[in-house]
């Protein structure tokens, strides 16, 4: 009996081994793309809604079977870390990327976490998608880093000149947090502001960035008398408390800002002031979303239970990553066959309606195509939803 | 300038009561609590979650982030502070503690309320305009008020109760105290909790003003901190007296050196470093009873 149960269970057990390492045969390749950015602190938000888009899109892929590059088919798998948005902290998690072999990284979010890693990812081969607006990272002799969003001395210029002709905006205040990136844009912004000939009535006003009133940091911002106050590089935690503290000082002009901004957030915490607040967005206003776009904002929600605006623009660089890598396979484990192929590739862009396309973009502001071609999408928040204003493209 | 001194007063009513919470703990436990500002957003999101989620009223959202915090500082007390600090005589052990609990409520509260800004509508609508010298909305006079509320009646309590009395023979003098008969383990976890609650209470009042997000709790630390050094740290009257401080130093600084850029606090810090320098036990400083 004994001899007998022993040869069933080592026949059971050899028909399951066989059966678990058929199914893991079957398993497709997998492909790492990375992420490094800012998913805990003040400024959780940004990173957050760019690792969660780049997981549920990655899910979806996957659902569908994975991604064919060059005939192997891939389940994507994204590698996430939290830099904490500390510069020191995104070099560990760079040189984590390349110690896993991942050529494709999503990140950093913020200026200084940006340059801190270029040198970990040239020296090991990585393309890098930072949402930061430094021109150095992206004009030669620089060429792994790829802009993934409007930057604001881009769409700056379009929103005033905009507001110029449509709204009569002549004077202009910038309030700014006292952090590099914030600081950088109001700087850009202001210089734009000027070479457009709007007068600029106000610029040196920063404000800590866990500031909990705004009201006495307003106040001589307001009394400067602005048509338009510019909130530079605003969180979309800061944005809701300084508008509702502009309002309530009684400032009666236009709002707006270049960073993308999340429509709960503004009507939680703003409510009906933030009627008019100007930000920039991504395509996911019903007029320009596509099916597509439609199902990747349910899938989100159905994942992480809440959808956030600010993914409408970091949908994107994950997109970019593989379709270039379709367009040329070789590039998968080689950044100089992807940085040949970014200069003539151009895919559908699958978020938005009509014939968008994916090209690569930034002649114009870095020398070379350098940034991701996603639309510039102006919106205006009106009663809890963000309307579309205008819409541009930048080259 | 009427306008300055209004915005001081408002900041510094809310800067006492979170400061209040502070020196409780440490003036009865000798514990500086590194975990009570994210104590204080814990008690905006519950207030967040009981108004905006479950769309209950303000008050009943109060009252639920004063519960929440009450318990949840009494059970850090009972199962984390006291056998860590009958164990071990270095303070450092309760400072780590303290911390890791710090970075332990950062995580609780990125996994039950996600990351993004969370804010309640108004409780009370309009803006009080006098003159153009003083423009002020009246939810945060209502704010001030409910703050200066509660700060007079834990002054009360603390004098005429006979728990509040305890805690004060407790802050004293320890040893005299459970000589003379107070349960030391009950009243410590009591202060815990009151303090903890305090917290909670401020969080609640200030969603309605500022928002909550997972980033508030290591700032309000910090300056929960400075203000018990200004007014001397386990001294009721002078966490009272270092809110209104800071909230005045702020509101003066963030008007006259606005054209100089953001150096309000790098001024106060300076100011804060050559005032301790010649007082180093801050303006009231001798343990209060």
């Amino acid at each position: 009996m004994k001899r007998r149960h022993f040869l069933a269970t080592t026949g059971l057990s050899l028909g399951l081994a066989l059966t678990v390492s058929t199914v893991a045969w079957a398993e497709n390749a997998k492909l790492k793309i990375g992420f490094v950015g800012v998913t805990s602190g003040p400024a959780a938000a940004w990173g957050i809604s760019n690792q969660r888009s780049m997981e549920t899109r990655a899910a979806w892929l996957n659902e569908l079977g994975g991604v064919d590059i060059g005939g192997t088919v891939y389940d994507v798998e994204i590698v996430p870390f939290d830099d904490q948005k500390d510069p020191k902290r995104a070099i560990a998690g760079m040189e984590k990327m390349a110690q896993e072999g991942i050529h494709y990284v999503v990140g950093p979010n913020v200026d200084d976490g940006a340059a801190a890693v270029r040198p970990v990812a040239e020296q090991n081969g990585i393309m890098y998608f930072p949402y930061a607006f430094p021109k150095e990272l992206y004009t030669p002799p620089a060429s792994n880093a790829i802009l993934g969003m409007v930057a604001n001395y881009q769409s700056g210029p379009a929103i005033y000149k905009y507001l110029m002709e449509n709204k009569g905006v002549k004077k202009v205040a910038f309030i700014a947090g006292n952090e590099s990136d914030p600081l950088s844009q109001r700087d850009s912004g202001a210089a734009a502001a000027r070479e457009l000939g709007l007068e600029v009535v106000s610029d040196s006003v920063t404000y800590q960035m866990d500031t909990t009133d705004f009201t006495p940091v307003l106040l001589p911002v307001i009394q400067a008398a602005p048509d338009l106050l510019v909130l530079s590089g605003v969180s979309p935690a800061n944005a809701p408390q300084l508008i509702r503290s502009a309002r309530e000082l009684g400032y009666a002009g236009l709002i707006s800002t270049e960073t993308a901004q999340d429509a709960a957030v503004l009507a939680e915490g703003a409510g009906e002031l933030a009627n008019g607040f100007i930000s920039v967005g991504g395509a996911s206003t019903p007029e320009l979303a596509s099916d597509a776009m439609r199902e990747f904002v349910d899938r989100y929600t159905k994942m992480f239970g809440e959808y956030n605006d600010e993914s409408n623009t970091k949908v994107y660089a994950l997109e970019y990553i593989i379709e270039t890598l379709k367009a040329n396979p070789a590039a998968i484990d080689n950044v100089e066959e992807f940085k040949k192929t970014m200069d003539t590739f151009e895919a559908p862009n699958p978020f938005m309606v009509g014939d968008a396309k994916l090209t690569y973009v930034g002649t114009t502001s870095f020398g070379q195509k350098r940034q991701v071609s996603v639309p510039l999408v102006v919106n205006e928040f009106k009663d809890g939803k963000f309307e579309t204003l205008f819409v541009a493209q930048v080259d | 300038m009427e306008q300055i001194l209004a915005n001081g007063l408002y900041l510094g009513a809310q800067y006492a009561l979170i400061a209040l919470g502070l020196t409780l703990i440490f003036s009865l436990m000798n514990v500086l609590n590194f975990a009570h500002g994210q104590m204080y957003v814990f008690g905006g999101f519950v207030t967040y979650t009981v108004v905006a989620q479950l769309g209950l009223p303000f008050i009943v959202g109060l009252i639920a982030s004063a519960v929440v915090l009450a318990v949840m500082g009494a059970l850090i007390e009972k199962f984390l502070f006291r056998p860590v600090i009958r164990k071990s005589k270095r303070d450092e052990s309760t400072m780590l503690l303290a911390a890791g609990i710090a970075f332990f409520l950062d995580a609780v509260i990125l996994l039950l309320f996600g990351e993004k800004q969370r804010g309640v509508p108004k409780i009370v609508n309009g803006v009080l305009n006098w003159d153009m010298r003083i423009i002020m909305p009246y939810d945060r006079i209502l704010i001030a008020v409910l703050a200066v509320a509660l700060i007079v009646g834990f002054i009360l309590f603390m004098q005429y109760s006979r728990t509040g009395r305890a805690m004060r023979a407790l802050a004293q003098d320890r040893m005299a105290a459970q000589l003379m008969g107070v349960d030391v383990d009950r009243y410590s976890m009591i202060g815990f909790a009151l303090g903890a609650m305090l917290a909670g209470l401020v969080g609640g009042l200030l969603v309605t003003i500022t928002g909550i997000n997972l980033g508030m709790g290591g700032p309000t630390s910090v300056k929960a901190f400075l203000m018990i050094m200004i007014g001397g740290a386990g001294v009721i009257s002078g966490a009272i007296a270092g809110g209104f401080i800071l909230g005045m130093m702020e509101s003066v600084g963030l008007t006259v050196l606005a054209a100089y850029g953001d150096i309000t606090y790098l001024v106060i810090f300076a100011s804060l470093m050559v005032f301790l320098a010649i007082r180093p036990q801050g303006l009231m400083g001798k343990p209060w009873g």
